[in-house]
């Protein structure tokens, strides 16, 4: 059982108050893209087995989106930040690498 | 090896069972094969056996990090259909359903296949429709289907809860050449019988990296050396991705938690197998008599083999609501498995960028069932560079937009 805590409204709370969206951060490709950039935004996941950046929602609370870091073998959870970024903040990679020693973030775009 | 048969029970109770040879050999690994399989799962060892049984090919080792048939092969709830809607896919599933027939006998391990009938219950008038136009899908393909009503529903498994307040049952979707089989036995059956034919089953080898060369597959690096191949396949389900780094791509996959569960073992009181999609679980009796329950899969990313309460929850609440006289029951084990899901909820049978490196996953929550059919056609993948069974299954697909799309058809894990 997770639990999380919405950088919207402060609550924390069990999973089952929450909605997975899938990976965080993927870039996004509009009409004129290529069928292999389609491909990648639409359907290819990092899946790792460690770190994984997702897209969460408070479904049963202040209904908002937000971003959350998460071990996917230990269900550790590193932390949760705003909807409103591209890329997790630079703390939050700094108190993951310190847990995770050898882990990069290569693959972030 | 000896041959199992029932001269040779008789032999060995008088001689106090001292002549049993072991069922598979444990070499060390050689140097070099021309073909490796990585993962001991149904679908590596069914791939083995069928690369040296209808392709002569036998120079193979299958690596196994842990023990042969602990992934999701020794984890399912063992249901075996092939009632899908789209062609592609039931001519895989069904290729499957008919080489469990005979499974046994051509082995030579009782893989217990029972045809005891799959019954997906219609509870809403949209899955009714959707059963029906299954079933007709199913009377093209040649598979044997019939949408029954509540009656027959009743007759076959009458401790169904025909009309319960929330979702009474309008009928169902019978396939009664459907049922189960005992996994553990499809795994050790495979094993036994690919290393009567000389393959190497190497288990406690986990692969650590996939070495090329010029953008072609060499061999790969294991937990016990490295080994040469000229050909790799990857049958690894929920770790699919993981393997998909070592070689350099990225697969349409995520990977998570699937849960099952049984209860004590109670006297027979149902001899079908019963799905109820619509509340999401489903249910059979096994031979020792324990209820054997499944039901959802968690809704992130997971690596952890456990899975979350509450699906438990909702699963035993479906059920409950299904089957009333379960109410009292006590569970006695629940376990996870690590399942891979793809878009489209069709798997991934194909070649992938890295040449001469194949790979067979995305069979998600109900590949059990397919394991025969799936090593059949994967092994032909592998050894001519194209098979019927595995041609719409390609990698290529979620590029050019020709999905195998079953999510509809099997709206619940199993
Ligand atoms: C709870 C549950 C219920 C299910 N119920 C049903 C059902 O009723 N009917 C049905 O048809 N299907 C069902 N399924 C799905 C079915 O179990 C799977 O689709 C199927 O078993 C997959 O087989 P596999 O051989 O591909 O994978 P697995 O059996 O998981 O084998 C993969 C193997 O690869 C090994 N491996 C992984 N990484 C490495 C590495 N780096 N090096 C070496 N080896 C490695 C693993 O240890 C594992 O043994 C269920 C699954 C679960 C979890
Ligand atoms: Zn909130």
């Amino acid at each position: 059982m997770l639990i999380l805590t919405c950088p919207c409204c402060g609550v924390s709370a069990e999973e089952t108050e929450f909605h997975c969206g899938g990976e965080a951060h993927l870039k996004r490709f509009g009409p004129d893209s290529s069928d292999s950039d389609f491909e990648t935004y639409l359907f290819q996941r990092q899946n790792p087995r460690g770190v994984h950046f997702e897209r969460w929602r408070h479904v049963n609370g202040c209904g908002k989106w937000f971003h959350a870091a998460r071990c996917t073998q230990t269900l550790e959870i590193f932390g949760t930040y705003p909807a409103q970024t591209t890329e997790p903040p630079q703390a939050l990679r700094d108190r993951i690498a310190e847990k995770r020693p050898g882990w990069t973030q290569e693959s972030v775009s | 090896m000896k041959r199992y048969s029932a001269f040779a029970i008789a032999r060995e109770a008088l001689r106090h069972h001292s002549g049993w040879d072991r069922a598979w050999a444990a070499p060390a690994p050689k140097k070099r094969y021309d073909v490796i399989i990585v993962g001991a799962g149904g679908h590596g060892l069914a791939t083995a056996y069928y690369l040296g049984k209808n392709h002569g090919i036998t120079n193979v080792a299958v690596l196994e990090k842990g023990w042969l048939g602990g992934g999701n092969t020794g984890r399912n709830t063992t249901i075996i259909r092939s009632n899908y809607l789209q062609d592609s896919s039931s001519a895989i599933y069904e290729k499957a359903r008919s080489l469990y027939e005979t499974l046994s006998q051509d082995l030579n391990y009782n893989v217990m296949f029972s045809p005891r009938g799959v019954m997906m219950l219609a509870q809403t008038e949209h899955e009714k429709r959707g059963y029906l136009r299954t079933a007709h899908a199913n009377a093209l393909q040649g598979v044997e289907t019939e949408f029954v009503g509540p009656d027959r529903v009743r007759q076959l498994c009458p401790i169904i809860n025909i009309d319960g307040p929330r979702y009474p049952v309008l009928g169902a979707l019978w396939q009664p050449r459907g049922g189960t089989a005992r996994h553990d036995a499809v795994a050790w059956g495979y094993a036994r019988a690919c290393s009567a034919m000389g393959i190497d089953i190497i288990q406690q080898c986990e692969v650590t990296g996939v070495r090329s060369e010029g953008g072609k597959v060499t061999g790969v690096e294991t937990s016990k050396g490295a080994i040469d191949c000229a050909k790799l396949g990857m049958v690894v389900a929920g770790h699919s991705g993981v393997l998909a780094e070592m070689a350099g791509f990225r697969l349409p996959i995520e990977s998570v938690a699937l849960q099952a569960l049984v209860s004590e073992p109670i006297k027979p009181c149902m001899d079908v197998v019963v799905m109820a999609n619509t509340v999401h679980g489903y249910m059979s009796q096994s031979d020792k008599g324990e209820m054997v329950i499944g039901g959802g899969a968690d809704g992130y990313n997971n690596y952890t083999q456990r899975g979350s309460f509450h699906h438990i929850e909702e699963t035993v609440r479906a059920l409950v609501e299904t089957f009333p006289m379960i109410s009292r029951l006590k569970m006695l084990r629940q376990w996870g498995g690590i399942v891979d899901m793809t878009g489209d909820r069709s798997p991934i049978l194909s070649r992938t960028p890295l040449d001469g490196c194949f790979i067979n996953c995305g069979w998600g929550t109900g590949g059990f069932k397919a394991i025969p059919g799936s090593g059949w056609g994967f092994a032909e993948l592998m050894a001519t560079g194209a098979s019927p069974l595995t041609a719409e299954f390609g990698l290529e697909r979620f590029r050019e937009g020709r999905f195998v799309d079953e999510s509809v058809a099997a709206g619940v894990a199993h």
